[in-house]
């Protein structure tokens, strides 16, 4: 029990594509910058299981939502970049609006659950 | 939102050529990160070594995160890899079953391939010329007869008058007596006007095609070769070119020799091309009919338009000449239509044939593949259990159909080549010579074409009945323990229903066959009229050159048969213009000496003989005599007639001692009858008897005849010496063809079409029999097998072993009844379609659809005897123990 709440929540399914296209709306990050961001901007409460990342980003890429770039970081290391691409924009509000709906939906449920 | 497949395609298609980069990328990418994660942690004040641990834990599996990168943009290869490995797996562990399906697989791909393969040369290849679509068989035709050759006259006229071809040529078949180093040999030639190649679009590969001149009267004696005569005759010597060959006893110069591919059914194996330009009496006779002519459509003429053309041109000859007894008219037909007319049917025929016993195959090969799926069923439901998509399941089964139909066609592609080999060479070589298309038979894009397109169906087929079944089943039916769901029953169905299709096509099959068997059986047992046993035979070419005189010529056939019939074991000798059962052809056209004639034209088969001739076949005197010793050039003409004669234009008549006049050899004759004769069968085995008439050869004087001998021995080991004999009395004699009648008869086209397409036609037959009565076997078992509680059940209840047989002797009763009654129904309506191959037959003939049915039933029944006595012997309590 004592373990079980001490565990962070584990992502809903299938909101992993939605967060990383999320933080490259503002600028480019390579994979480990992505974790970093999705960790800071939910103040620690998620944590992507930072490997499972990269299958995404590989999915990101083939779907055409992004762009992958190999550039150099402020401590001059290689590594690759990802930017949001226009199709990616679009298909962020669209997972947005779409996890929206559910969130208000499961809201109201649980509201009208609490009433009763 | 739904991104472009094509791109996404072509994503995975470069990742896929630069696999390596990708991966080494992928690594190095992680790596960073981790290395990121150690370094803060090292910032927060962990132990270095430590830090890369936790990193690494943190991050995960990077092994399975690697490949889970792979997955998404692999193409599923792994997965299909999988299934094909798995699919192997399953017939290693049932080898019997893997190898039955490909073998039968292999037999109807192969034989429908092959086959295909005949017809794909015959039918759809063009003839090796210049555009032959636009080359006509030009000929002259009347009411009675559809296509018959021109005269040489009426040719000339033809190709002055017509304006529908640009071009318009005739040939003629002849033979020659070539000298040899070793002595004369006949060779066959073929005389043809001067645009001949021309029209063909054909040229010389070396030399020079004939020049304008030398196909008048009186132009140079030159010759083409033929690419075998120049290979197998002059070495395939390039200097053969202007040297000179010996024909007849006159020389002749080569200008050239044919290309390789060159061929011209009509002419057989002509080795030497002359041109026409010296003519006989008769040749100049308008009404001597010997020049086949050819023609090229100029450009925008119908076929109709020429034949309306040149109709009306024959016509208007026919009243300017005043010829009388025939309405003349013109044949204008495809000259492919007229090489591979024959041919046709009995190809289509067999093409059938193959084609259903490749279906049969294939629902064979499917019910099997069946009857595995359903030793699968739990296999399958536990897969399903444990989460394999129903596609995954699925494309399981459609991979090993796949498997099974690659492998089974490949195994017939094998078989194809094989039997295409084996089928050309049974066709005799007098024969090939007149089907040119028989060297296009081979492995081609087109054979090729075809068997990607069989094999593809078979694959779906072969994975949709599985699929099928699997689709009816639940998963749980499968993982319960018991055999009773009603997928059982459903996959029953099935099964019987296949069997069924199987048993219907093996009666038209076996039907077929029968009727094309008794077909042949006919022909061979028609009345011929003669003895044909202990005949030998042989042609002979006397060379005009030496034999000039009719006392010389006469001379030597009274030698021929004088040193012939002391040979020994020879009973007599005769000779003839002509064999017995060839063909209706050296007509002659007669009139009745005394009756008006009212132009009608009676043509009946002109033969000339010698005194022996016919008592040596055997054939029966019916009135009069036969001829003497008396009746020769000096003295007026006699002839004997057959009873067809006599029937029909004597009829209560008496024949002997009335005349037939006719025009012999350009100068009007008269024959007296001296006797009646039985009917030798002079033309093929299939046509009617012809009117005949016989007249001495020592009046008439040919140099080319035939020699027949009766033997007390073997006629076959007569043969060399009869080779030899007349050598020695001449070696300038050409001499051929030496043969028993029987193998003469034979070789006849007639009966080889007939022998060929029975035989093929049984071949099929007998591998769908057995292939249907196993098909119907399996389902039996199946059932048996299935039912073996059931049937347990009903003995500890009190049936009796007696009712078991009945119930499972019943079920093979109905499927085959069912089976037989569609089969017979549809065999009717197949033979139909081939009734222009029966002889002798109605293509409902009750006996040949009897003898089917009770063929498959006995069959049938001795199929499911094995099952049901299994059925019968159950133990009724191991039966029930087994729940």
């Amino acid at each position: 029990m004592v373990t079980a709440m001490a565990k962070k929540p584990d992502l809903l399914p299938g909101t992993l594509d939605m967060l990383i296209l999320k933080t490259l709306t503002r600028a480019p990050l390579h994979g480990y910058g992505i974790a970093l961001s999705i960790k800071h901007l939910s103040d620690d409460v998620l944590t992507v299981e930072e490997g499972s990342l990269y299958p995404a980003l590989q999915r990101l890429l083939l779907q055409g939502w992004v762009k992958a770039e190999w550039k150099m970081t402020e401590t001059n290391r290689r590594a690759r970049f990802y930017k949001l691409t226009a199709a990616g924009r679009k298909q962020l509000g669209f997972e947005v609006s779409q996890f929206e709906q559910m969130i208000a939906a499961i809201g109201r449920v649980l509201k009208d659950a609490q009433e009763a | 939102m739904n991104p472009n497949p094509f791109t996404r395609f072509v994503k995975k298609l470069s990742i896929l050529f630069s696999r390596e980069r990708f991966a080494s990328e992928l690594d190095e990418e992680m790596a960073f990160h981790r290395e990121q994660v150690a370094k803060e942690l090292v910032a927060e004040g962990m132990a270095p070594e430590a830090a890369r641990y936790a990193a690494m834990r943190q991050f995960g599996n990077a092994t399975k995160l690697r490949e889970q990168s792979h997955e998404v943009v692999s193409f599923r290869a792994e997965t299909v890899v999988q299934d094909v490995r798995f699919g192997l797996r399953q017939w290693t562990k049932n080898p019997g079953l893997a190898l039955t399906s490909i073998v039968i697989l292999a037999l109807g791909v192969g034989a429908s391939v092959a086959i295909f393969g005949f017809v794909d040369a015959a039918l759809l290849e063009p003839l090796p010329y210049a555009n032959p679509g636009r080359l006509m068989s030009v000929n002259e035709s009347d009411s009675t007869s559809p296509r018959w050759p021109l005269s040489y006259p009426d040719y000339l006229d033809w190709q002055r008058l017509n304006k529908s071809f640009s071009s318009l040529d005739v040939y003629s078949g002849t033979g020659y007596l070539l000298r040899t180093s070793s002595g004369a040999e006949p060779v066959q030639a073929e005389r043809v006007s001067g645009g001949f190649f021309q029209t063909l679009g054909v040229q010389p590969m070396l030399g020079r095609d004939f020049y304008p001149g030398e196909n008048r009267p009186g132009g140079a004696n030159v010759v083409l070769l033929s690419y075998g005569a120049w290979l197998h005759r002059f070495g395939a010597r390039r200097d053969v070119v202007g040297q000179s060959v010996d024909l007849d006893h006159e020389s002749y110069t080569i200008i050239g020799v044919l290309p390789r591919t060159f061929t011209f059914a009509p002419s057989g194996n002509a080795e030497f091309w002359v041109p026409l330009n010296s003519f006989s009496t008769h040749e100049k006779l308008r009404t001597f009919y010997d020049f086949w002519g050819i023609g090229r459509l100029r450009d925008g003429v119908t076929v109709r338009a020429a034949l309306a053309e040149t109709g009306a041109i024959a016509k208007q000859l026919q009243l300017q000449y005043g010829i009388t007894g025939r309405n003349l008219s013109a044949s204008v037909v495809p000259l492919d239509e007229v090489i591979v007319g024959e041919v046709r049917p009995i190809l289509l025929t067999l093409l059938g044939g193959a084609g259903l016993l490749l279906l049969i195959a294939c629902v064979n090969v499917a019910s099997l593949v069946l009857v595995r799926s359903e030793g699968r069923r739990r296999e399958i439901a536990v897969r399903g259990a444990l989460g394999a998509t129903p596609t995954r399941l699925v494309r399981q089964f459609v991979t090993e159909g796949l498997l099974l139909a690659g492998f089974g066609s490949l195994a017939g592609v094998l078989v194809a080549v094989g039997l295409m080999k084996l089928l050309a060479r049974l066709v005799p070589k007098d024969m090939a010579a007149n089907m040119p298309f028989l060297a296009g038979v081979a492995l081609n894009a087109h054979t090729g074409a075809v068997t990607a397109a069989v094999a593809l169906m078979t694959a779906l087929l072969l994975a949709a009945t599985p699929t099928l079944r699997l689709s009816f089943q639940k998963v749980r039916d499968g993982l319960s323990e018991g055999d009773r769901g009603a997928a059982g029953r459903l996959w029953q169905r099935l099964g019987a229903n296949m069997v069924m299709v199987e048993l219907a096509v093996a009666v038209v099959l076996l039907a077929g066959a029968g009727l094309l068997g008794q077909s042949f059986y006919r022909l061979l047992h028609v009345r011929l009229g003669f003895d044909p046993d202990h005949l030998a035979t042989v042609q002979v070419m006397a060379p005009g050159t030496v034999y000039k005189s009719d006392e010389q010529t006469a001379g030597l056939y009274e030698e021929i048969v004088r040193r012939v019939s002391s040979l020994p074991g020879v009973e007599s000798a005769g000779l003839t213009s002509m064999l017995p059962v060839q063909c209706n052809c050296q007509i002659d056209g007669i009139q009745i000496q005394g009756r008006p004639s009212h132009g009608e034209h009676n043509e009946v088969d002109e033969r000339h003989i010698s005194l022996a001739y016919l008592s040596t076949l055997k054939a029966r005197l019916v009135r009069g005599r036969l001829f003497s010793d008396a009746d020769d050039a000096s003295r007026p003409g006699v002839a004997v007639i057959n009873q067809a004669l006599a029937r029909k234009f004597f009829p209560g008549e008496d024949p002997v001692g009335q005349r037939i006049t006719d025009d012999e050899g350009g100068r009007p004759s008269v024959w007296e009858i001296v006797g009646v004769v039985d009917d030798v069968r002079e033309g093929p085995l299939d046509v009617d008897i012809w009117p005949a008439e016989y007249f001495p050869i020592n009046q008439t004087q040919d140099h080319y005849f035939s020699l027949a001998v009766r033997t007390r021995h073997d006629p076959g080991s007569l043969l060399p010496l009869l080779v030899s004999t007349l050598h020695q009395l001449d070696p300038n004699l050409g001499v051929s063809d030496e043969e028993t009648m029987n193998e003469q008869i034979g070789g006849t086209q007639a009966a080889l079409l007939h022998r060929s397409s029975a035989w093929l036609v049984g071949g099929f037959a007998a591998v769908a029999l057995v292939l249907g009565v196993v098909g119907l076997y399996g389902v039996i078992a199946c059932s048996v097998s299935q039912r073996t509680r059931e049937i347990g059940v009903r003995m500890a209840l009190g049936a009796q072993r007696s009712s078991v047989y009945k119930l499972v002797m019943g079920q093979a009763g109905w499927l085959t009844g069912t089976g037989l009654a569609i089969g017979l129904v549809s065999s009717v309506g197949a033979s139909l379609l081939m009734r222009s191959l029966l002889f002798g037959v109605q293509p409902w003939d009750a006996v040949t659809l009897g003898c089917v049915a009770a063929l498959l039933g006995l069959a049938s029944m001795a199929a499911s005897f094995l099952p049901a006595r299994r059925a019968a012997s159950v133990n009724p309590t191991d039966a029930l123990r087994a729940e």
